[in-house]
């Protein structure tokens, strides 16, 4: 492997995006603020000078609208990047992306595949109240038919996007605002590197306790981590990567080394994927297990825009070494 | 806003149809009608299950705006979809078989009767939600402008629909980027129970819905085959040869059996359902081609008498029919690129067994 770069998270977005778009003419980039603007997020800067107007599209704000176009255009054999400003704007959505989207392929016998990306901005933190900080995550993850990326670091952001839209099927991608500006190595752009979905990564290797996490929250774990390794407690944690697929194997291995599992999750608790997460743990390693597994989820209330308060209702430093102290006894 | 209108008595592009597309057009409408009666009584007979929602009385929209566009332009619809499928030349048996929910069906058994699908046909599918087809259909039309490729997307919806945020959000992207649509009501006065009137603004003049979106306007009269093939020749033309932007067409047409097979009809009166039976879209065209000479009343009878032979015998075909092997079909088709439990499945039997399947 040639020398990596330090890229941020957004730019390897856009890397990802416009090398697909230089290898296959049929993908093109649709949303609202994305060609002229430079996108809300500065995510497409400079695609619409590379590829121009037919191929970088300003939408008006009709998520409905052009989410639904993009599935169209799926069917007819394209292959779109439908971006939302925010997922949380992808509600007003939500017929074409969860009833469209990863239904049509079954309902037509297999005629109809819909090779579409989803992506945008996921999570909270910003201070923007409860509209503004949806984690879709839990909520479509159990919608058979889609696939389902969450990147945590420049390389994962990278890698997953291609791998996303060279895929045959829907993928929700969902990124984070917050990270945009985070920086990390990153392939040099002449490697065409992807990463296959289902696979999880260990972000950090450890002998003491699993710690699952996805996004965002990953650098939390990464954080807790090293305030528990002063205190002789060595957490290895493991990022999915893909919820859709879940590699749920490389979860029960360290669980089997571990015996401990803590996991983060930036959703609400009920029905959610940490939920699923220590179902499908228990069904495989319940006996490999020394104590109940322990979530740090969104406290079960709406996001609320007071700073402090909204720190709290999310998983954050503290609620990790608390759960990881508590799991292994050590509290 | 132009409006066009196929009133126009000088010359109709339909005049130039010789008596051999006539017939066709006639053995369209009748064996829709008669499909359809043999799926009403397949359904009493619990046959089919789910929501049935039946053509009987707009086979003229379906068949004569087929007739008038080009076999290649995509076109999509809600699921009121028998009509379009069979229009676009599914083999009758392939939509019984869907129906009966069998493996031979044209989505496997997995869609039933509101999801429809015939790809080598360019049938993008009946679609269940109202007005979700709308963006999709805007969809094929930016993929269509996207190839710079000579086609037209017709995309159907039911009057009911123009209430929907997908329709309007649907009628603006068409409009701005000019894509090549024809937004198609098949206008039959009624969703469910609820008269157009009561559901929908502007009911009385539906121009104004295009207006709204500085779109052209069509209206024409969906109980006449004839009117129908008239309006989408002539704008089917005029947008592929980049005369026209994408088009609204109000088509009035009308429902003679209940929305679904439970609708005991307190909403309108026996009256009413009469008048328009009057104006049956195939008696009409049967006495306009016997009246002139261009086709016998045996010529006329013999093609009903092949609709009813071919409706029965999609029946006997649905019935003999294998189940699906439930284990294995089940997780097929979730995913193109499937992954765990999930499989690759096999394309459905009409697209792959016979001569049927080839896109004409
Ligand atoms: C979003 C949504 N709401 C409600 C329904 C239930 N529903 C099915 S058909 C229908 C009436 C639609 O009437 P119209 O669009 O005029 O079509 P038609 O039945 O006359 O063909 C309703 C309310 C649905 N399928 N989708
Ligand atoms: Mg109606």
């Amino acid at each position: 492997m040639t020398a990596m770069r330090q890229i941020q998270y957004r730019e390897a977005l856009n890397e990802a995006m416009c090398e697909e778009m230089v290898r296959d003419e049929r993908v093109f980039l649709m949303g609202e603020e994305v060609a002229e603007y430079n996108g809300a997020y500065k995510v497409s800067q400079g695609m619409l000078d590379q590829f121009g107007a037919r191929r970088v599209v300003d939408s008006p704000i009709s998520e409905t609208g052009f989410s639904g176009l993009g599935i169209g255009a799926a069917m007819y054999g394209l292959r779109p990047i439908i971006e939302f400003m925010s997922w949380s704007f992808c509600l007003v959505a939500a017929d074409q992306i969860i009833n469209n989207a990863p239904k049509m392929l079954y309902m037509s016998g297999g005629q109809f595949p819909v090779p579409i990306v989803f992506r945008g901005n996921n999570g909270a933190g910003g201070q923007l109240g409860s509209t503004h900080s949806w984690s879709v995550e839990s909520m479509f993850a159990s919608v058979p038919g889609l696939k389902m990326a969450i990147p945590s670091t420049p390389y994962d952001a990278k890698g997953l996007l291609k791998t996303a839209i060279r895929d045959d099927d829907p993928v929700f991608f969902l990124e984070s605002e917050r990270l945009l500006g985070f920086r990390g190595p990153v392939p040099p752009p002449e490697e065409d590197f992807t990463i296959p979905f289902g696979q999880a990564d260990v972000k950090l290797p450890g002998s003491d306790c699993t710690v699952v996490a996805l996004g965002r929250p990953v650098h939390f774990a990464l954080q807790a981590a090293v305030e528990l390794a002063k205190e002789g407690i060595f957490c290895e944690v493991i990022d999915p990567r893909t919820v859709r697929p879940l590699d749920i194997d490389t979860i029960v291995a360290s669980v089997r080394k571990t015996n401990y599992l803590v996991i983060v999750d930036q959703t609400w608790p009920f029905a959610s994927v940490a939920a699923e997460i220590a179902m499908q743990v228990y069904e495989r390693a319940m006996d490999d297990l020394d104590n109940k597994i322990v979530r740090v989820n969104n406290e079960d209330v709406p996001a609320p825009y007071n700073r402090a308060m909204e720190q709290e209702m999310l998983p954050n430093v503290r609620k990790i070494c608390e759960a990881v102290r508590a799991v292994t006894y050590a509290a | 806003m132009t409006t066009v209108t196929s009133q126009n008595k000088a010359a109709r592009l339909s005049d130039s149809l010789d008596a051999q597309a006539l017939l066709g057009m006639l053995s369209q409408m009748m064996a829709i009608r008669r499909f359809e009666e043999r799926c009403a009584q397949s359904y009493q007979q619990a046959k089919i299950g789910g929501f049935c929602h039946l053509y009987i009385g707009q086979e003229a929209v379906a068949v004569g705006s087929v007739a008038g566009l080009q076999p290649g332009d995509p076109i999509i619809t809600s699921y009121r979809d028998h009509g379009h499928a069979l229009a676009r030349g599914m083999h009758p048996n392939y939509a019984m078989a869907e129906l009966f929910g069998k493996v031979t069906g044209c989505s496997k058994g997995k869609g039933g009767s509101m999801h429809f699908f015939d790809k080598p046909r360019h049938m993008y599918g009946g679609h269940a939600i109202v007005g979700g087809q709308c963006p999709l259909g805007v969809g094929l039309a930016f993929a269509i402008q996207y190839l710079k490729e000579p086609k037209v997307c017709a995309c159907f919806l039911g009057d009911g629909a123009l209430n929907q945020g997908a329709f309007h959000e649907s009628m603006n992207l068409a409009a701005i980027w000019n894509l090549p649509i024809i937004f198609v009501v098949e206008n039959n006065s009624y969703s469910m129970g609820t008269h157009i009137a009561r559901g929908t603004a502007g009911a009385e003049d539906l121009s104004v819905k295009a207006t709204a979106y500085g779109m052209r306007f069509a209206r024409c009269d969906g109980m006449d085959v004839l009117a129908v093939y008239d309006c989408f020749k002539g704008l089917g033309d005029a947008i592929r040869s980049g005369q026209s932007g994408p088009v609204f067409v109000d088509c009035q047409t009308y429902r003679y059996k209940g929305h679904s097979m439970s609708d005991p009809q307190k909403y309108r009166t026996k009256d009413e359902v009469t008048t328009f039976e009057e104006r049956d879209p195939i008696n009409r065209l049967v006495n306009s081609l016997v009246e002139s000479g261009r086709a016998t009343q045996e010529q006329v009878d013999e093609l009903d008498n092949q609709a009813k032979r071919q409706a029965l015998d999609a029946v006997k075909y649905a019935n003999e029919s294998p189940e699906p092997d439930v284990q294995e079909e089940m997780f097929t088709d979730v995913y193109s690129q499937p992954y765990g439990p999930y499989k690759l499945g096999q394309l459905p039997i009409m697209l792959t067994d016979s001569e049927e399947g080839q896109s004409t």
